[in-house]
């Protein structure tokens, strides 16, 4: 394969433009945007998060409206009635932001893997803008598609119950969740990433994540109600989630009190990715 | 020009590199020769910022690389073969290292110009071959047209014609007045490509110095002289001051003898004088490989059969004396440094 070089053609006069202007972090966000759209994972880990949360709202929403009058399934419609905004998002968004979890791990743990990460180093060896960019450049691509996903699930799921039950936007605090969906989405892709940037490894990172937006709220439903109630309302993924439901009357947070903490769990654990990033060899 | 300075990076309780301090001056390809596992990849990654030293600094231009600006257009480097996504194109690759830099588009096609790799260049890298991969990184390297180029074992995978190639590529380079450090393991590899050479085993520093004059100072000088009357031969070389020994044993010839302390001419003349039938005289530098082998087999980090006497990986001098083993403490002036410190084993106790 190598054959395909022409013999020796010796260095060519390389002309390179003089060392231009300050060299910002404009560059910085082009760099990650030009890696995070290279990679075809990219392309099908998104494909698959629209898929699947679009796919398992029209699917619930219709099993739903077609089983409405099923005596078994009384009890469930009371609660889809009570709260269809949060029926709508979470049937899709429970299991598409898996995928939103493995992509925001993937970011960042096949630099390591492939070695990337080296080159992406000497290039920019201050190496906290690198982390700052890749952060910024995938936040923003994930709030623009979860955003339309976001959007597209809830028309989808309004018009299929609609017979049953009528929601609009206009409602009370659904505009809000159906903007918290992507909000959620975008920060679970922060949190993914800033777990990865710990770990550095990409099994084990994604089953990090999964474990804690998975399982570690069933691990404290176990709890004695009385402060398992309260670790519960703390952890990343029911803190986050109350921003994309509309009834938080029961809850011990506030949707925004709640998206807040999912917040501050995102930054402290991107803060130690990105000390460990300035300490560890690369 | 490159300034390492009691540079020493352990790994747990391993030394991996220690207190080595060396120039690498501009102007010249300097070769960076140990045997696998001397710490020659971790001298690099150090100079470049990606490893952190325990001790010691490592300067290029007299800045941390850490602290340039546009860090690409001084500095080149390839430090293993295919560090590449093997899902993105060689293109996307050089594209967002070309994109930190503020470099524009058609920079990239000129390095893959350089390589000869544009026909390929939008193809997914996992494809590409060992030597495919390195002319990638060769690319890379190149891409901001640095003054100061670190290459670790850049021959790695290159069929001949390649070789030849960058042989070509790093002298061209070093007339330009660029600053050419490569690391080999080979040492007729950088024989014919080195100008200097800085040699190390187990971390330290064993040798700095011109390439012609580490072939001097560690050849071994003889010559071979096959004669049908080799016993009176080697008395007769014996008589005037040589030493002559008899090489037939098992594979070797009938009356060959190998001759130190006289030169070939002489050798002629002591012969003719006697009137000893001559079938060959042929002078003999021992063979590059063999006297770097010699030098550096104390120091071999994963050595077969002659294991070195003290435990392995451990540290003669903990937190010893620095200048102990750095030959010219306080710097090297430009040029002038040559020097051939003693191996490990017969300078462990220096301090």
């Amino acid at each position: 394969m190598t054959s395909t070089s022409p013999a020796v053609p010796a260095a060519a006069p390389v002309a390179v433009p003089p060392a231009t202007h300050h060299v910002g972090f404009g560059h910085t966000m082009l760099a990650e945007w030009t890696k995070i759209r290279s990679v075809r994972s990219t392309v099908w880990t998104l494909l698959l998060f629209v898929i699947i949360t679009v796919g398992f709202t029209a699917l619930f929403s219709w099993l739903t409206e077609s089983h409405w009058t099923g005596p078994h399934a009384a009890a469930r419609d009371a609660t889809v009635a009570g709260n269809p905004v949060g029926f709508i998002l979470g049937a899709g968004i429970g299991l598409g932001q898996l995928t939103i979890c493995v992509l925001g791990v993937l970011v960042i743990t096949t630099e390591y893997s492939t070695g990337v990460i080296r080159s992406s180093l000497l290039a920019v060896p201050k190496r906290l803008p690198m982390l700052a960019a890749k952060v910024a450049v995938f936040a923003v691509l994930i709030v623009i598609v979860a955003e339309i996903v976001a959007f597209a699930c809830f028309f989808l799921g309004s018009a299929i119950l609609h017979s049953k039950v009528a929601v609009t936007l206009s409602d009370q605090d659904v505009l809000r969740a159906v903007l918290g969906a992507g909000l959620y989405l975008a920060v679970l892709g922060v949190f993914a990433l800033a777990v990865g940037s710990l770990i550095r490894h990409t099994a084990a990172g994604i089953t990090t994540v999964i474990g804690i937006v998975l399982v570690l709220p069933i691990l404290s439903g176990l709890l004695p109600s009385s402060w398992g109630a309260h670790i519960n309302a703390y952890l990343p993924e029911q803190a986050g989630s109350l921003v994309y439901s509309v009834h938080t009357s029961g809850q011990l947070l506030s949707a925004w009190q709640g998206f807040g903490v999912f917040c501050l769990w995102t930054a402290l654990l991107l803060a130690a990715g990105a000390y460990l990033l300035q300490r560890r060899d690369a | 020009m490159i300034e390492a300075r009691d540079l020493t990076k352990r790994y747990g309780d391993k030394t991996a590199v220690d207190h080595l301090s060396f120039n690498v001056e501009a102007g010249r390809v300097t070769g960076f020769l140990g045997p696998n596992g001397a710490g020659k990849s971790t001298t690099m990654r150090l100079i470049l910022g990606l490893d952190r030293p325990h001790a010691g600094t490592a300067t290029i231009d007299g800045r941390k690389y850490a602290d340039l600006d546009q860090p690409l257009r001084t500095v080149g480097a390839l430090l293993e073969a295919k560090a590449m996504h093997p899902g993105r194109s060689a293109y996307n690759h050089l594209l967002f290292l070309a994109e930190t830099q503020g470099l524009p588009r058609s920079r990239v096609d000129q390095v893959l110009d350089l390589v000869g790799l544009r026909e390929v260049a939008r193809k997914r890298t996992g494809g590409y071959s060992l030597g495919m991969g390195q002319r990638v990184g060769i690319a890379v390297a190149m891409l901001g047209d640095p003054q100061v180029l670190l290459l670790d074992e850049p021959v790695n995978g290159l069929d001949p014609e390649g070789i030849l190639w960058i042989r070509n590529l790093m002298k061209q380079l070093a007339t330009e007045g660029r600053t050419i450090f490569v690391s080999s393991h080979l040492m007729n590899e950088m024989a014919v490509t080195a100008d200097h050479l800085i040699v190390i085993g187990r971390g330290k520093l064993i040798a700095d110095c011109s390439t012609q004059e580490f072939i001097e100072r560690s050849s071994d000088k003889y010559v071979l002289v096959r004669s049908p009357d080799a016993a009176r031969l080697a008395g007769l070389i014996a008589a005037e001051g040589g030493q002559a020994d008899p090489q037939d044993g098992p594979g070797g010839h009938a009356g060959l003898l190998r001759v130190t302390g006289l030169d070939a001419p002489r050798i002629g003349e002591i012969a003719a004088a006697d009137r000893v039938v001559l079938h060959e005289l042929t002078p003999r530098l021992a063979s590059l490989e063999e006297a770097y082998m010699e030098l550096t087999a104390e120091s071999s980090e994963y050595g077969v059969g002659r294991a070195p006497a003290g435990p392995p990986g451990a540290s003669p001098a903990p937190d010893g004396p620095g200048p102990a083993t750095s030959p010219t403490p306080g710097g090297t002036p430009a040029g002038a440094a040559s020097s051939i410190a003693s191996a490990p084993t017969a300078g462990q106790d220096s301090q």
